[in-house]
């Protein structure tokens, strides 16, 4: 079975990203971009599904600017066979975002598409389900723990209060989440493998979907900061505190 | 213009989150929610006593007991005609659902919202609460889920909305529900209650979590925990606090042994006081913390404990 995988470029997560001094985005110029680290975590898991002999064939996807080709690379290097980039600098919402994923499955027939629980970028948390719900596919989300078996799969989901196990039928969107497994470390020999594995390019226009945003960004503000306090010298001066000054206990 | 808010409930009642949601709702119009599962009955009357909310749609079917995304996502499509804006909290039902109504009514959805500026422009928190987004929404229909710590929960009592069934269409069968596994504890639950207290990296192993016990029982605190003690398997992963975990916002939030990654304050940052424990005095958590103490947690926490204890 195929198991398709869209991968995002993001700016890395230990960055400590700033608003623009315009009030427009967040600065990204000149500042270090990775995969998305639930999708690194969907790649591991297709992968593996792959080396059970479950998966025949694991593509990976990326939309968006031409770089969005080294994500994708960097998914051939932990293991996925081949990669589609969809090439556009227009800005992607979740709803282009799944029009275009949507677009990619009719063409590709996958029987599962492995996700991303949420983009750390823009923290939407909506394109699994999106994409489940163009597709006409049941989803599991938040997954800790995916079973395979014949034309079905198990979801164990992260919820709230603790886990949910439900049973889809296939084909299905599973979202990551992150004790879903721990993704490897791609090997050399592996990233020069990857550079001779296929990447495909097209454009929005080419799978029929107008990616035009819906939502327009009026502007990006600074939270308000928080001033760091006192420090207390004992934990009898700390309770004391909490009573008398911040009156919270 | 008439709001639907998705309710989440048990045998308590109406959950704080949601009663958030309805709160982010009454600034948009006329407030209808919709209590949908099995035997409804008790959770109806108790939505309909919320302050704010002029009607109650239920909805009883068997593939609604655990709101499951394919089968509420359906549900929610068909009632869509009669709403500008349609909600829910963010919580695991609410992502895992509301999005899925979304891209059915062709509405790119507006997630985790922190504000409500007009019918079309709210705000919400990206890159980790770092920034705070304005967004105007081109959709003449809304699909929403609202941060409730961003909220002050409607208050339980005080409405006397009438009740409605809703018309229940054909459900998909590609899914069901197989089990669930809910954490069992006494104590409040992380993204309602009023004191949070937290371990991270610095507990060392699962067992010291229970060093947060006794001061938790004190204080009718949730105990929730870092990204990285979860990592580590200290903890399940619905303790976590943090971006990819819950948002808490109580009125006092009590850190041990959390460096203070980005990730984490992302999720406790709101709180009204913050209060670190941490042996490294260069820790980040120290920026944010009103009250910091630098001190080795295995010695402070038995300590505070014991301080508690006394008076």
């Amino acid at each position: 079975m195929k198991v398709l995988v869209p991968v995002k470029r993001v700016v890395d997560y230990n960055v400590k990203v700033r608003v623009k001094a315009d009030g427009t985005g967040i600065e990204t110029a000149g500042v270090k971009m990775s995969m998305n680290p639930f999708d690194e975590i969907a790649i591991e898991e297709a992968v593996r599904l792959k080396e059970k002999g479950v998966a025949t064939e694991v593509v990976a996807v990326s939309l968006g600017v031409a770089q969005c080709a080294e994500t994708i690379r960097t998914a051939l290097a932990m293991g996925a066979d081949r990669g589609i980039l969809v090439e556009t600098d227009a800005e992607l919402q979740p709803l282009a975002v799944a029009k275009l994923l949507k677009a990619i499955a009719d063409k590709e027939q996958p029987k599962l598409m492995i996700l991303g629980k949420q983009a750390i970028d823009d923290d939407m948390s909506a394109t699994g389900p999106m994409l489940a719900a163009l597709l006409g596919w049941p989803q599991g989300t938040f997954a800790s723990k995916i079973t395979i078996e014949g034309d079905d799969i198990t979801v164990t989901r992260e919820v709230d209060g603790g886990l949910e196990t439900v049973a889809l039928s296939l084909p299905a969107i599973v979202t990551t989440d992150l004790r879903l497994n721990e993704p490897r470390y791609a090997s050399l020999p592996n990233i020069m493998k990857a550079r001779k594995k296929p990447i495909d390019t097209m454009k929005p226009a080419d799978l029929g979907v107008d990616p035009a945003p819906r939502l327009t960004v009026v502007k990006v503000s600074e939270p308000p900061k928080r001033k760091a306090g006192q420090k207390v010298g004992s934990v009898a001066e700390l309770v004391a505190k909490l009573r008398t000054e911040a009156k919270v206990i | 213009m008439t709001a639907l808010v998705l309710l989440e409930f048990d045998a308590a009642g109406i959950k704080q989150p949601s009663r958030s949601a309805v709160a982010a709702a009454t600034k948009l119009g006329d407030v209808h929610v919709l209590v949908a599962g099995a035997g409804v009955a008790d959770a109806a009357a108790a939505a309909a006593k919320l302050a704010g909310v002029t009607k109650v749609l239920t909805a009883e079917a068997a593939g609604l007991d655990h709101l499951m995304a394919e089968q509420t996502a359906a549900l929610l499509v068909a009632l869509a005609p009669a709403y500008s804006h349609m909600l829910a909290a963010t919580t695991a039902v609410g992502k895992n659902i509301m999005p899925r109504v979304a891209a059915v009514l062709d509405v790119q959805p507006i997630s985790d919202i922190a504000e409500v500026i007009d019918a079309d422009t709210f705000v919400r928190p990206i890159y980790a609460g770092n920034g705070l987004a304005t967004v105007k929404s081109s959709d003449s229909k809304k699909v929403i889920t609202v941060r409730a710590a961003s909220f002050d929960p409607v208050a339980a009592v005080g409405g006397s909305a009438s009740i409605e069934a809703a018309p229940v269409p054909v459900l998909p069968g590609s899914s069901r529900f197989i089990s669930a596994e809910l954490s069992k504890s006494e104590r409040p639950e992380l993204t309602a209650a009023r004191v949070v207290i937290s371990g991270g990296r610095g507990m060392q192993n699962g067992d010291n979590f229970r060093l947060l016990e006794p001061i938790a029982d004190k204080l009718g605190a949730a105990v929730g925990a870092s990204r990285a003690a979860v990592d580590a398997g200290f903890v399940p992963n619905d303790y976590q606090v943090g971006q990819t975990g819950k948002i808490v916002a109580p009125d006092l939030y009590v850190a041990v042994g959390i460096s203070g990654a980005i990730q984490h304050l992302a999720g406790m940052k709101d709180s009204k006081v913050i209060v670190a424990i941490n042996k490294d005095e260069e820790a980040p958590i120290f920026q944010v913390a009103d009250y910091g103490l630098v001190a080795d947690l295995f010695i402070a926490l038995p300590e505070l404990a014991a301080e508690l204890e006394r008076t």
